[in-house]
Formats: structure tokens, C-alpha cells, sequence
């Protein structure tokens, strides 16, 4: 092709994706649809406020509940729900010092001190503005990235899909602050999980042990609801929670001051959205997105010193990278079918049960329904800013609650939401059991990202496994036998033995200094 | 008033036995899982791998981490460290019994008696309120329930004796 008609090529697939873009604006701004985002959003945030209801299990709760609408609606309510539970978490770390989510434990670091020295609506202010900006900078990546990822991944065959499965899970091992062996653990447990009941390939039965409730398969959604909902209910009951706080108002002057003051930080800022993109795209996810941008902003600004007694800035920096990191977490999931965190795994789940495969090809089939997507991320983050800006006294309340009130009715909401999965009884007794092992393994250092992880992706990483030693005859080799295949396993052994590399790399370096 | 467990040392499980009962469970789990692919067949047929093929290598790298995980467990952890003093494990026990039964009722009176019961364990056990608060939120929470998702949602939720009396 001359060099001419491939940039006019590259011109008319722009335009067709901006014409695509809008056209989703078109659907999302439907009234049933902006309803849905209010509510989702509302949902959501009060999921990021109350400790014991995460955002994982939030979203895997009300999956059921969406069976019944279209798969565009569905996935505008529960992202909403996602972009809440991000924007919320930094209420309860400012207002009680309580992070509502682990992303926003770096929030409480500096956003308490200045909520104890009065400067609670500021610290707000700072924190959903950051919050907003950290999460449009990650949309925006998407909107340009994502699309050229998925053509790019339509040349994948079963070893490149494997291999990337190779390279988020080895990213897990590699970059996680947890025991590598530990991490191993609880991913592999997962994938055991995962391949319960029927073999998707052979159609063969395994590891069913002769249960027949056991035919079905685990599904993740009741994982999800036992150890992230159970399990962290019976950590807050442990810690013996007592909600003490300062109660806030947000008013027009102080929004506008705190906005006034904000331009200042914008290179932080930028810095802060660039280590959360990165961090959520790999899956090392926001939490410690978060911890790194406060540990760097620290290092780099001028008041560092002061970080810990109420500095705006100790804000800023973790909570642009949380919401840039849980937003663009979404990114390999769209477009390559690898979530980067666990509430972007329970979305796929959802995208599954819809019918709708996740990966390079759903940007041809379902052009509308990722557009759409696209779209409501953009406003379901003003939705969300809207809602948290003026709904703050509402959110501080509801905390006041005792929690022997509060956690009755979330292990109700656990219960309704494991047994509308497949209308099963069973299903709420196994939360029980995986309430427990989450308990004990969440208290023994076990991440457990990886487990749910992989237990959503165990089949599809199996089968793309099992085809590569189809087509290569049970030669291994398949997974080097080309430039692609190969880079991307090598970056995953990289990923995967990363501290012994970054160890060895600091140690060469120090020599010469002796 | 529990004085004397405020004043006292701090006393309970130590941190090393739970770390190594997890990694024992582990190993457990991961024999399980050879067991089952070893059943279902590991390796090739003439068709390709079969189902057990995968699953076996996942178990065998489950007991290759337990293992480590165990000796890390024995070496690393200090014995003094506590896993949670006997206080936090009884607040977890607290909610776990009732989780237990409220479960267990679940498939025999149904999701809304069993709920109403469960609230009400709580608030009167854990909140210690007064009975007319209790009655009011553990009657008013299984209605707003039924309301949402039974009519609303139309999603059908598990029901006993009582709900089939009134005729649903």
C-alpha cells in the first residue's frame, strides 16, 4: 500500500472510532441509563464508605440483579458501582481516619491530620478532585490505547494468549509486597478451583469427588462474596471497630480555594496518574498504585518532611494514582481479556455470563457495547463527583450506624447475592467456608487478588494452554517459537523473578560507590 | 464490665501455629487436588491432554508451596507473635456462630425468617437495643428485601413455611 492511502486508512479509523465514541455518548445519555449511572454511583460509593463491603463483592452482590437488563445497562450500573467504591473509599480515611478500601490506606496518612486540624473540606475537596482527575487521565488512555491493543491482539493465537495469562500472573508473583511462595499459593488454589466439574475441552468430569453440587463448578462469584465479604466482615469484627470522626460540609469557598490551589501540584499530578496507569494496567492494581505515588511525591516535594502531619499534597498523590490505577485496570481487561485487579475480574465474569467474550475480538463484534462502556467511564466519573461532592454529610451519617446494625445486613446482602447466582443454597454455604479461608489467609500474609483471578481466568488460561501443546505436539517450545510469543514470556520471567533482578541490579550499582 | 481481660497480657494463638495449620491445609488441599486429576487422567490421550493434565501440575506446584511456605513458617515467624488475643477471636466466633445457623436455617424456614433472626441476634446480642428497635429493623429489613428483589428484581429467593402460608 502506498504510504499515502495507509495514513488516510489510519485517518478513517479515527474518525470511525470517534464517530463510535459518540455514538455511545448516545446510548449512556439515555434516561434509564443516567438513572442507572446515579444509582450505581450512589451504591457504590456508600460500598466504598462501609468497611466489610468492598468493591469486588459489592459488584459480584448486584451481578445477579442485572441479569434481567441489557448487557450495555448492566455493565453502565456496575462500572458505576466500581468508580463509587474508588471515589468513596476517601470519606471514611479523612472523616474517621477508617480506610473504607485498602487503595485509600495511604489517603488516611495525611487526610486525617487535616480533617484533626479542621481542614476536613479541603482534604475532601483535594481527594475527589484528584480522584476525578486521576480517573479521566486513565479514560483517556483507554479511549486511545485500548482499541490499538485489541487489533494489535487479533493476531494472537492460543500460545500469545497463554503467554499473556503468563505475564499477568507472573506480574502477580514478581510485583506483589506479599510472599512470592504465598502468592503462588493462593493463585494456584485458584486455578484448582477454577477447573471443579466439568472439563470444558474433553467434556470430562474432574475433581468433583462424586458430589453432584460440585458438578456445576465453583463459581467466582461465590469466591469473591465469601472472601472478600465474609471474610473481611470477620476482620472488622476482630479490630472491634468504633466509628469516631469529624463530621464536614463542603461549601462553594472552600471548593474553589482547594481548586484554586490545585494547578500548583500539576506535576505531581501527572506523575501520580502515569504511576497509576501503569500500576493498573499491570496488574499490581491500586493499592499499591496508591503507596508508591505518596512514597515519591514524599521523596520529591519541597515539604516533605512535613508528609504525615496534613499536607495537601499527601492527598493528592495517592489518590490521583488509585483512581487512575482501578480505572485503567480496565484496560487489559477490555482489550486483551486480562483483568487488572479484582473488581475488573468480577466485571469479565459478568461480561461472560452476558455472552460477551472479553478480548481483542469485542471491539468488532460488540463495537457498540465497548464504545458504550467507553463512554459511561467518562461520565459516570462526573456522576461520581457530583454525587460524592454534595452527598458527603449523607455518607458521613450513614457511617454513624453501629456496625451491629451494618453488618447483619451486609452478610444478608452476601447471602441473597451468593444464592442468585445459580439459585443455589449450597452456594450460600460455601460462602461461609470461603469466609473463613479468606479470614485466615488475609491474616497470614495470603494476597487474595491472585486466587480470584484466577479463578475467573483458570479455563479460558487451561484452554489456550491445552491448544498450544495440541498444535505443537506437547512441545513447550511453541511458546518461544516466535518474536511475540517469546518477548512476551520473557517479560513475564522477568516479571516473575523481578526482585532477585532489581536486587542484584542495586547491588551491582552500590559497588563502585565503596 | 471485662475488666480483667483488659488488664491482663495480651493472650492467644500463636501467630506460628495458625501459619503452619494454613500451610498443612494447603498441602492437604493440594493432595486432594493430584488425587482427583491422578482419577480423571494426566496425562495424554489420543486425542490431546486429558482433564486431569493441568489440575496435576497446579496441585503438585500448591504442595511445592506449601512446603516452603511451611518451613518459612517454622523458621521466620517469631513464636511470640499472636495471631489475635482471645478478646478479637471471640468477637470473630461471635459472628460466626449466628453466620453458622443463619445458613443452616436458610434452607429450612427460608432466606426472610432467617434473615429477621439474624438482624435480630445482632442488634439485641452485639448492639444490646431495646426490643421495639430490634423487632422493628429485623420485621422492617426482610419486607424492604422481599420488596426489591422478589418484585422488583424478580428474583426469586428461598422460602419456607411461613411465605408458602401466605400464599407466595
Amino acid at each position: 500500500m502506498p504510504r499515502g492511502a495507509s495514513t488516510q486508512a489510519i485517518k478513517t479509523k479515527t474518525m470511525q472510532e470517534i464517530a463510535n465514541l459518540f455514538g455511545g455518548f448516545a446510548t449512556v445519555l439515555e434516561p434509564y441509563n443516567i438513572m442507572l449511572m446515579f444509582i450505581g454511583v450512589l451504591l457504590g460509593v456508600l460500598i466504598g464508605v462501609l468497611p466489610g463491603l468492598g468493591g469486588a463483592n459489592g459488584v459480584a452482590i448486584l451481578l445477579p440483579l442485572t441479569f434481567s437488563m441489557s448487557p450495555t445497562s448492566a455493565i453502565i450500573m456496575l462500572t458505576c458501582i466500581y468508580w463509587g467504591a474508588l471515589f468513596g473509599g476517601a470519606i471514611t480515611s479523612i472523616l474517621f481516619n477508617i480506610p473504607g478500601e485498602p487503595w485509600s490506606v495511604a489517603t488516611t496518612f495525611d487526610g486525617y491530620p487535616m480533617a484533626r486540624k479542621g481542614q476536613a473540606a479541603e482534604a475532601l475537596t483535594a481527594a475527589f478532585s484528584s480522584s476525578f482527575i486521576g480517573a479521566l487521565f486513565a479514560v483517556i488512555v483507554i479511549t486511545l490505547v485500548a482499541p490499538l491493543v485489541a487489533a494489535f491482539a487479533l493476531r494472537f493465537g492460543p500460545a500469545e494468549k497463554f503467554s499473556v495469562y503468563f505475564l499477568a500472573f507472573c506480574s502477580f508473583i514478581g510485583l506483589s509486597k506479599e510472599p512470592p511462595f504465598k502468592t503462588i499459593a493462593a493463585m494456584m488454589i485458584g486455578f484448582a478451583l477454577a477447573s471443579v466439574g466439568l472439563d470444558q475441552m474433553t467434556g470430562q468430569l474432574r475433581l468433583t469427588f462424586g458430589f453432584t453440587s460440585l458438578l456445576p463448578g465453583i463459581d467466582f462469584l461465590i469466591a469473591v462474596i465469601g472472601l472478600f465479604g465474609i471474610g473481611e466482615i470477620l476482620l472488622t469484627m476482630e479490630e472491634g471497630l468504633r466509628f469516631k470522626g469529624d463530621s464536614a460540609r463542603l461549601s462553594l469557598r472552600v471548593v474553589l480555594r482547594t481548586w484554586a490551589e490545585m494547578p500548583k501540584y500539576w506535576f505531581m499530578i501527572l506523575r501520580s496518574a502515569i504511576i497509576g496507569c501503569w500500576m493498573g494496567i499491570t496488574p499490581a492494581g491500586a493499592t499499591p498504585a496508591s503507596f508508591m505515588s505518596y512514597g515519591i511525591a514524599k521523596r520529591m516535594s519541597k515539604r516533605g518532611s512535613k508528609f504525615g502531619t496534613g499536607e495537601i499534597e499527601g492527598v493528592i498523590a495517592p489518590e490521583v494514582a488509585n483512581n487512575a490505577a482501578g480505572t485503567s485496570a480496565l484496560l487489559p481487561m477490555l482489550s486483551l481479556g486480562v483483568p487488572g485487579s479484582p473488581t475488573a475480574a468480577v466485571l469479565l465474569g459478568g461480561l461472560l455470563i452476558w455472552g460477551l467474550q472479553p478480548g481483542p475480538l469485542l471491539f468488532v463484534e460488540q463495537k457498540e457495547f465497548v464504545w458504550s462502556l467507553i463512554a459511561s467511564m467518562y461520565l459516570g466519573n462526573i456522576a461520581s463527583l457530583i454525587v460524592v461532592m454534595t452527598c458527603v454529610p449523607l455518607f458521613a451519617a450513614i457511617l454513624r450506624v453501629p456496625f451491629s446494625i451494618i453488618a447483619p445486613i451486609i452478610l444478608v446482602a452476601c447471602a441473597i447475592g451468593a444464592f442468585s447466582v445459580h439459585n443455589s443454597t449450597f452456594d450460600i454455604m460455601l460462602i461461609l467456608v470461603f469466609g473463613v479461608v479468606g479470614y485466615l489467609l488475609k491474616k497470614c500474609d495470603y494476597p487474595l487478588a491472585p486466587l480470584v483471578l484466577a479463578i475467573v481466568l483458570g479455563n479460558n488460561a487451561e484452554e489456550s494452554f491445552r491448544q498450544s501443546l495440541l498444535a505443537s505436539q506437547g512441545s513447550p517450545a511453541i511458546f518461544w517459537s516466535n518474536g511475540l510469543v517469546g518477548t512476551i514470556m520473557a517479560l513475564g520471567l522477568i516479571a516473575l523473578f523481578w526482585p532477585l533482578i532489581s536486587n542484584g541490579w542495586s547491588r551491582l550499582r552500590s559497588r563502585p560507590a565503596f | 464490665m471485662s475488666k480483667p481481660s483488659e488488664t491482663a497480657v495480651r493472650s492467644g494463638p500463636a501467630h506460628r501455629t495458625v501459619e503452619i495449620g494454613v500451610a498443612l491445609f494447603t498441602a492437604i488441599f493440594a493432595l486432594v487436588v493430584i488425587a482427583g486429576s491422578l482419577k480423571a487422567g494426566k496425562d495424554w490421550a489420543f486425542d490431546g491432554p486429558r482433564a486431569g493434565f493441568f489440575p496435576f501440575y497446579i496441585g503438585v506446584s500448591i504442595l511445592i508451596a506449601s512446603v516452603v511456605n511451611l518451613i518459612r513458617a517454622v523458621i521466620d515467624v517469631p513464636k511470640e507473635k499472636l495471631f489475635a488475643d482471645w478478646t478479637q477471636l471471640r468477637r470473630v466466633v461471635s459472628v460466626l456462630v449466628p453466620l453458622a445457623i443463619y445458613v443452616a436455617a436458610i434452607s429450612w424456614v427460608g432466606i426472610y425468617l432467617a434473615s429477621a433472626g439474624l438482624i435480630a441476634i445482632f442488634m439485641k446480642w452485639l448492639g444490646r437495643y431495646g426490643w421495639l428497635k430490634v423487632a422493628a429493623y429485623s420485621i422492617a429489613i426482610p419486607i424492604i428485601v422481599f420488596i426489591v428483589f422478589e418484585k422488583y428484581f424478580l428474583v426469586p429467593l428461598p422460602k419456607g413455611a411461613i411465605e408458602r402460608w401466605l400464599g407466595f
